[in-house]
């Protein structure tokens, strides 16, 4: 298999209160298995250590791991701290328990995909390649 | 196997057994399914459980090599608890009913709790948002977007007053899902069921207050191991004396299954924490036989039918060989294993979301058959919010149609004696009790967890499920196959107003209340922190004085500090 030049950097973050990390977990260890470069946050991150994390780690993705029903609250204030930083390029994914009709504005907000239980981790890691064809 | 950590697990191969089956097997290999197979092979080279065990073609009494019914087995009632720990089981009282519910303020989540007692059910069970759950009251920065929305949010004793409003404690058994802040939320329920007039020594109701299975799985958890462990250990003290009926503790295997965990790993890690606790009460120097009778437990139903039954069977002849032989106890009540059950919501789709209801009937029929005490069954919406009224009434007509309806509860232990059923009992057992000794060699469950070993196993296992699942090894239906095209469903919406219901009432409660009393009675909790005292005496009179929840919890972490884990992926 032929390695690209640049690994494609990603950070995996768990917002809010909730501490369910198995969605989390599992996608961080597929994306790494896959050939990326894998940061897990661990838990509870608030939306200012996600984008401080971003810079610092100089990431093309980051995927929030949602269960809670803060997705509304929680998206919204990430995009924006990413905008103050610069980091607006970035590809911002959520995965978890997200009501469809949540979707449409957490899109507008910003967020490239939603992942809805039951996708596969092929479909996450081919959505990423997708993507982010070039890395940075 | 009389000798019970020492039994074996049954080799896979058939094994000489009497002469006479084992050579009517060869035979029936030989002339029947030969030519069987030669036909009609089988349709995977291997057959496993939802946890990726091995399952074999036949099982026969071949499989029950040294296998004693007297011992292994008995009779309903009796050691080991196999066939289930009442002699009459469903015959003379059906499980309890108990749905989990919470959401939005006090007062929405009195009201549900109110339609589901007048629809049959029979106990209470109380889901609580995540910032109670992490002990922030609603209007703590870190509650921003989370108030009301997975729980019913509760930040003083206030709340709990609006939240039992109409509902009897004296009549109604009522379980709370809370660990790291349990001891505090406990005192806010006993004090309102002082102000209801009722006793304390008749109250009844399950605590879950497992702090251990917070660490390994679900990570709400406040303060690190040991102070955590101490304040448990407060609460079993405080119970035996204060609350006799009340079970102090519900060691749960729940989180550990969602958290991707086999079946085996399930039973095995609860049960090892069982014994944490146990041992961790013997050293505060409480007896054995005082405190192990208020001790339950709570185990996940997922969708491998077999293999579920297997673990709850296991799960009583463990925890009776442990209480007998590792501690010593003396009294009947402190042998038997009593469990609560809920249905997987890992298992539960978002796709064909119909679909649920009857993976959550299958599900709470293993319960039901592996002898359950009381259960939940999850509601179909399940993996897109919290249930709609009229996905949670399904649910619990599940419960009652498996009572009621298909003659299941009209025998104990239907299954006791098949040979499939006793030798997954013991394999699952025998498997379990090596995770045991594993904990055991490595200082015990707190050092376990401090090394990371369960989070791997967990970890290592849910992914190879994923795995299995990306590569269609395992099919889920409406998933990764059978998929079909559809329509939203509708949901439960909790919305921001929740919370802003929630500071308004706080506001309120902090320019009403006494604060020099709240003050005075948190720095008595602080100084008790500090030293070894029974906490419990201090968190009720905190609460009493509406002390909020955020700081009772905050009086605490300043002594004990925060706990951060080691993530692992």
């Amino acid at each position: 298999m032929r390695m690209p030049e640049k690994r494609i950097r990603v950070l995996i973050a768990k917002p809010g209160l909730d501490g369910h990390d198995r969605g989390a977990k599992v996608i961080a260890r597929a994306l790494r298995d896959a050939g990326m470069e894998v940061i897990y946050t661990g838990l509870r991150q608030t939306p200012e250590m996600i984008a401080s994390a971003a810079v610092q780690e100089d990431v093309d993705v980051i995927g929030l791991s949602i269960l809670s029903g803060a997705h509304n609250t929680l998206c919204p204030q990430l995009m924006k701290l990413l905008h103050e930083k610069g980091m607006q390029d970035v590809t911002v994914l959520v995965g978890g328990i997200i009501p469809e009709a949540d979707i449409p504005g957490l899109k507008q907000a910003g967020i490239a995909e939603i992942f809805l239980p039951g996708t596969s981790t092929q479909h996450i890691i081919d959505f990423i390649h997708k993507r982010v064809a070039q890395p940075r | 196997m009389n000798q019970p950590t020492d039994s074996k697990a049954k080799p896979p191969a058939v094994a000489g057994n009497s002469g006479k089956a084992s050579s009517a097997l060869t035979d029936w290999e030989k002339r029947i399914l030969g030519p069987t197979l030669a036909k009609s092979p089988e349709r995977q080279k291997e057959f496993t459980t939802t946890s990726l065990y091995p399952i074999r073609r036949l099982y026969t009494e071949a499989d029950l090599d040294g296998w004693d019914p007297a011992s292994d087995l008995s009779l309903p009632g009796e050691p080991p608890y196999t066939r289930g720990i009442h002699a009459s089981m469903y015959r003379s009282r059906l499980w309890t009913m108990r749905q989990f519910a919470g959401f939005g303020t006090a007062e929405d989540t009195n009201q549900r709790f109110r339609y589901l007692l007048a629809h049959g059910q029979t106990g209470l069970s109380t889901a609580f948002d995540l910032p109670t759950l992490m002990g922030y009251d609603s209007d703590h920065p870190l509650s921003e977007g989370e108030v009301g929305k997975c729980g019913v949010a509760i930040s003083s004793l206030d709340d709990m007053e609006v939240l039992f409003d109409q509902i009897p404690l004296i009549d109604v058994t009522t379980s709370m899902t809370i660990n790291s802040p349990a001891a505090v939320v406990w005192a806010m329920y006993l004090a309102v069921a002082e102000k209801q007039g009722a006793d304390w020594k008749r109250i009844s109701g399950t605590l879950q207050n497992d702090i251990l299975k917070e660490y390994i799985a679900q990570k709400e958890y406040i303060y690190p191991p040991e102070p955590s462990m101490r304040i448990v250990i407060d609460t079993f003290e405080f119970g035996m004396k204060q609350t006799p009926k009340f079970n102090v503790i519900s060691i749960s295997g729940y989180h550990i299954r969602e958290a991707g965990s086999t079946a085996i790993q399930e039973l095995a890690f609860t049960l090892r924490d069982g014994m944490e606790y146990v041992e961790w009460a013997l050293r505060r120097g409480l007896k054995v036989d005082e405190f192990a009778p208020q001790l339950s437990f709570f185990f996940n139903a997922h969708n491998d039918f077999f293999e579920e039954i297997a673990k709850y069977r296991a799960a009583r002849r463990i925890w009776y060989k442990a209480m007998t032989e590792r501690y010593k106890a003396q009294n009947p009540r402190s042998w038997a294993l009593r469990f609560h059950t809920q249905t997987a919501g890992c298992s539960l789709t978002a796709q064909q979301p119909m679909n649920n209801v009857v993976r959550t009937a299958i599900q709470a029929l293993a319960g039901v058959l592996g002898g359950t005490q009381s259960l939940h069954t999850n509601s179909l919406d399940e993996a897109w919010a919290l249930p709609t009224e009229f996905a949670a009434t399904i649910a619990l007509r599940t419960q009652q149609i498996i009572a009621h309806e298909t003659g299941v509860t009209n025998t104990v232990d239907p299954l006791g004696g098949s040979y499939f059923v006793e030798a997954l009992t013991n394999e699952v057992e025998q498997a379990a009790w090596d995770y045991v000794r594993r904990i055991d060699a490595m200082g015990g469950m707190v050092a376990a967890i401090e090394n990371g070993y369960p989070q791997r196993e967990i970890a290592e296992a849910s992914y190879r499920y994923q795995m299995a699942v990306d590569k269609k090894e395992k099919i889920i239906v409406g998933v990764n196959d059978y998929v079909t095209a559809e329509k939203p469903l509708e949901i439960l919406q909790i919305d921001e107003s929740v919370a802003h219901r929630q500071a308004a009432r706080l506001n309120k409660l902090r320019a009403d209340r006494s604060s020099a009393e709240v003050e005075r009675r948190l720095n008595a909790l602080r100084r008790a922190a500090e030293g070894s005292e029974n906490l419990m005496p201090f968190i009720y009179d905190a609460v009493k004085a509406y002390a909020t929840l955020g700081e009772v919890c905050e009086a605490m972490r300043t002594v004990f500090g925060a706990y951060e884990e080691v993530a692992i992926t």
